[in-house]
């Protein structure tokens, strides 16, 4: 029996008086998908950001794979496959897709730090990016500039990258923030298209793209696990309706 | 997921091509290996360009494709020229020997200091390595039983380049000299910036956070290009030291390091030949307004720098990017 | 020992004079000013000009020295500074190297390059006896008047509603102004103020720093640490900075004359390194 893909551990967080993170304790089995979601400053991105490492946690502990990685620094947690996208478009402005694009399959190779050859001469890992840029609809811009793209097709270079990385875990946050209700079509299209085996958790509001993806969700307030469980159940859940009624009377 | 077919090459080549040497860099090297013929009466001054441009395509590393601001870079360039001078002195006068000693030096301080300026805002890092290059110039002063102090070393005279070349006294020798370092060094840093290495450095610059998420080990990186620079800046200072014969505390003063910033101010930043092409601008620059102000002409240096910078960096300096960005946005 | 601990406490004062300027335009502005120096020489220059060569009184020339550099400040804030708000600090830096550049020259070319000196008053040219320690009179001159000075702006910036209003603006220049409090005018007031103050200290301090073409750059070091140390938010923390920084800077020459730059430098960079957020007190970098 494989281990789980990601599991966190009675993880907390305190900043000063505030407890950002309060006793999570999340498993996410091999090929899961599943769904975190919750009211604003519930606690979702902090919570990323301790799994990723960009946090350190004030207790608890998190495993990949099997192994304990709560000491690991982000960079090396990434290089064993555990990605994520961010809320807010996080690239390279000066680049262009295809030279990030190679650049991330060139770092996923462990070629990163090999400053001999030049990147555009290996020609299997610039066909490689041209394939994947295809998928995600970037062909056409993929010589632009990224700090010259429309929103849109940053946010899909966005993802690419993650999934570039070939990841064993992808913590997707909110990729459909800022897109148009219509146009998450796409979005949907790259999420259903994501290997089998990848464990994919998906941090999102938009409810629509949550119920037709996830299988598990797992609802999070104020930094603390509500419920977790089958996407139905959570979805006839009366306290998880609360929660959201109890926004939307404040709205 | 579709089939994969073969990707269109011609789609791809204006990436798969770009380390390709363009015609200009071509007619820039020619140029710059004939301009002793063309003026031979301004050895020096060329001799000066090469110097200055090899010391400024260490900033450029760090500078416009690491995104580490420096304002101390002539800690290296001094240590270099300091080094070699007495490796000169006391060892061996063998030029080649001295290059390599000098620049290795440099490194070893870069190195030792690298791990100051990995972190930090752009603020901290000017302080911190405007403070470095102070501590070292207060320690050249100090040690002047070594470095000679304010008077500065010299007697001091290289032995034939090869065993053939012998330093003469038209220069021309001494800037075949310099401009061949600068060659060598100049293709090592070019191939740098086109390697997956290189592109680590400018998604670093661009987004650490991101850079970190994609598995970068950001301060490793970092602390490699810092003494890669710093060799560079070594190699320079030994230049100078070992084609003028002479070297003093001021390779380690203040205003070679804001000059070789300037430098990359009116060249250009992040595509290596803004060092050559604003060396060539200031020495140009500084020999006419010295000649015609002599101690003021750090007046008009402030003023152009002045002036630069209000009218705006970009739009001076490549306006063709600007262009060539816009063109090429259109769908 | 005392002596030189008062000496050092005097030269601490200059610097917190002279810098407390800096640290209020770099709190305020989020502007790196390299050139603040170059107000302080240009105070000291009109002190010395005045006092030697038109036999102007040495104090009458201070508040002159102070609205001097301010009048310049006020000058060169709304016509050069402003447009460099948004900038980076490196293009900040750039400019004001280029300033300091201009400065240095310009008064190398008009004064020649050597040191200036001040005439002092008779008054102050003495050593007075205080419980058994000898003091120059110059430096316990020194020494109130900084005094002085630094409890008025603690007063002003903690007591009148100039100071509440600058404070607002420091902390969010955007919510400052859509306050209603008029950001331009309070730059240039807080910038023109700052530069008086400096150019005061110049000529305040002529005789103890040594006043020729280099001071912008022999000193830049010295007010930038003081900023980077003492922090921008407060009035006392500059001065403990300054303070703590004159008198290790005084000490080192006295004690330990081959080590005493280096001390300085390398308290300097390790403050650095164990808040490479740096010179912004608060949280949150702009």
């Amino acid at each position: 029996m494989n281990p789980p893909a990601l599991v966190t551990r009675s993880l907390y967080k305190r900043f000063g008086g505030i407890t950002a993170t309060q006793d999570v304790t999340l498993t996410l089995p091999q090929g899961a998908r599943h769904a975190l979601i919750g009211p604003n400053g519930a606690g979702k991105t902090t919570l990323v950001n301790l799994i990723t490492g960009m946090l350190p946690p004030s207790s608890g502990a998190i495993e990949l794979d099997g192994h304990d990685i709560t000491r690991l620094p982000a960079h090396r947690r990434a290089q064993r496959g555990l990605v994520r996208t961010f809320q807010i478009n996080q690239l390279f402005g000066q680049f262009t897709p295809l030279q990030t694009i190679a650049l991330v399959v060139a770092e996923r190779e462990g070629m990163g730090a090999r400053a001999v050859r030049a990147l555009c001469r290996s020609t299997s890992l610039v066909d490689e990016a041209a394939v994947l840029l295809r998928e995600f609809h970037l062909t056409d811009v993929m010589h632009s500039k990224v700090v010259h793209l429309p929103y849109g097709k940053q946010r899909l270079l966005e993802i690419a990258i993650a999934v570039a990385g070939q990841p064993r875990v992808l913590l997707l946050d909110e990729p459909g923030a800022g897109v148009p209700a219509g146009e998450s079509a796409e979005i949907l299209d790259t999420l259903a298209a994501l290997p089998a085996d990848v464990a994919v958790l998906l941090i999102e509001h938009d409810m629509d793209l949550v119920f037709r993806f996830a299988q598990r969700i797992a609802v999070l307030v104020n930094g603390a696990l509500l419920v977790e469980g089958a996407a139905a159940d959570i979805a006839r859940d009366p306290r998880v309706k609360a929660v959201y009624l109890g926004e939307a009377s404040h709205a | 997921m579709t089939p994969a077919s073969a990707p269109d090459r011609d789609a791809l080549a204006p990436f798969a091509r770009s380390a390709r040497a363009q015609p200009y860099e071509v007619a820039i090297w020619i140029l710059a290996a004939l301009a002793i013929v063309l003026f031979p009466g301004h050895a020096a001054l060329w001799n000066e360009i090469a110097i200055l441009t090899l010391f400024a395509v260490s900033l450029d590393l760090i500078l416009g494709y690491g995104g580490i601001v420096s304002l101390g870079q002539a800690a290296f360039f001094g240590t270099g020229s300091y080094v070699a001078a007495l490796f000169a002195k006391h060892a061996m006068n063998d030029p080649l020997a001295g290059l390599a000693v000098g620049a290795a030096a440099a490194a070893l301080v870069g190195l030792a200091t690298s791990i100051l300026v990995l972190r930090g805002t752009d603020l901290t890092r000017l302080m911190v390595t405007l403070g470095i290059a102070s501590i070292l110039y207060e320690l050249a002063n100090r040690f002047d039983q070594i470095t000679g102090g304010a008077d500065g070393l010299h007697g001091f005279a290289m032995r034939p380049l090869f065993g053939r070349f012998a330093f003469d006294l038209d220069g021309k020798v001494a800037y075949y000299y310099s401009l061949s370092v600068l060659f060598v060094l100049f293709l090592v840093a070019r191939a740098v910036v086109h390697s997956p290495f290189g592109y680590s450095l400018m998604a670093i610059r661009d987004n650490r956070m991101r850079a970190t998420a994609i598995g970068i080990d950001s301060n490793r990186r970092l602390a490699a290009i810092y003494t890669l620079a710093a060799a560079m800046a070594g190699a320079a200072g030994a230049l100078l030291a070992q084609t003028t014969g002479f070297t003093s505390l001021d390779s380690l003063d203040f205003h070679r390091s804001a000059d070789v910033l300037l430098v990359l101010v009116i060249g250009g930043t992040g595509y290596l030949y803004g060092g050559l092409i604003g060396a060539v601008v200031f020495v140009v620059m500084k020999d006419v307004l010295s000649a015609a102000t002599p101690q003021y002409w750090q007046f008009w240096l402030g003023l152009i720098l002045v002036v630069i910078v209000l009218v705006g960096r970009e739009r001076i300096v490549r306006p063709w990017h600007a262009l060539a960005d816009r063109l090429r946005r259109r769908p | 020992m005392l002596t030189i601990l008062f000496d050092g406490v005097a030269y601490g004062m200059l610097l917190f004079l002279i810098a407390s300027g800096l640290a209020v335009t770099m709190g305020l502005m989020n502007f790196v000013n390299l050139a603040h120096g170059a107000f302080a020489m240009a105070g000291g220059y009109l002190a010395a000009i005045l006092s030697n060569r038109m036999g102007v009184p040495f104090l009458v020339t201070l508040p002159l020295a102070f609205l001097f550099a301010a009048a310049l400040g006020a000058v060169l804030e709304p016509t050069l500074y402003r447009r460099l708000y948004r900038r980076s600090h490196l293009d900040q830096v750039l400019f004001s190297i280029g300033i300091v550049f201009m400065a240095v020259a310009a008064v190398d070319y008009l004064f020649g390059a050597t040191q200036q000196f001040v005439q002092l008053p008779p008054l102050l040219q003495g050593r007075i006896e205080i419980a058994g320690v000898g003091i120059g009179a110059y430096r316990l001159f020194i020494v109130l008047v900084c005094g002085v000075i630094a409890v008025g702006l603690q007063w002003i910036l903690a007591k009148t509603r100039f100071g509440s209003r600058l404070r607002a603006a420091v902390d969010d220049s955007r919510v400052a102004s859509g306050l209603g409090i008029n950001v331009n005018v309070m730059f240039l007031a807080t910038f023109a103020f700052g530069s008086g103050l400096a150019g005061l200290g110049g000529a305040l301090g002529a005789e103890l720093l040594g006043l020729d073409p280099t001071f912008p750059l022999k000193f830049m070091f010295y007010f930038l640490i003081v900023v980077a140390v003492g922090g921008t938010t407060t009035i006392t923390g500059p001065l403990v900075a300054s303070l703590l920084l004159g008198v290790a800077d005084v000490a080192g020459k006295y004690y330990a004359p081959k080590l005493g730059a280096f001390i300085i430098y390398s308290v300097m960079i390790a403050v650095l390194m164990a808040r490479p957020q740096g010179l912004f007190a608060r949280g949150g970098e702009r």
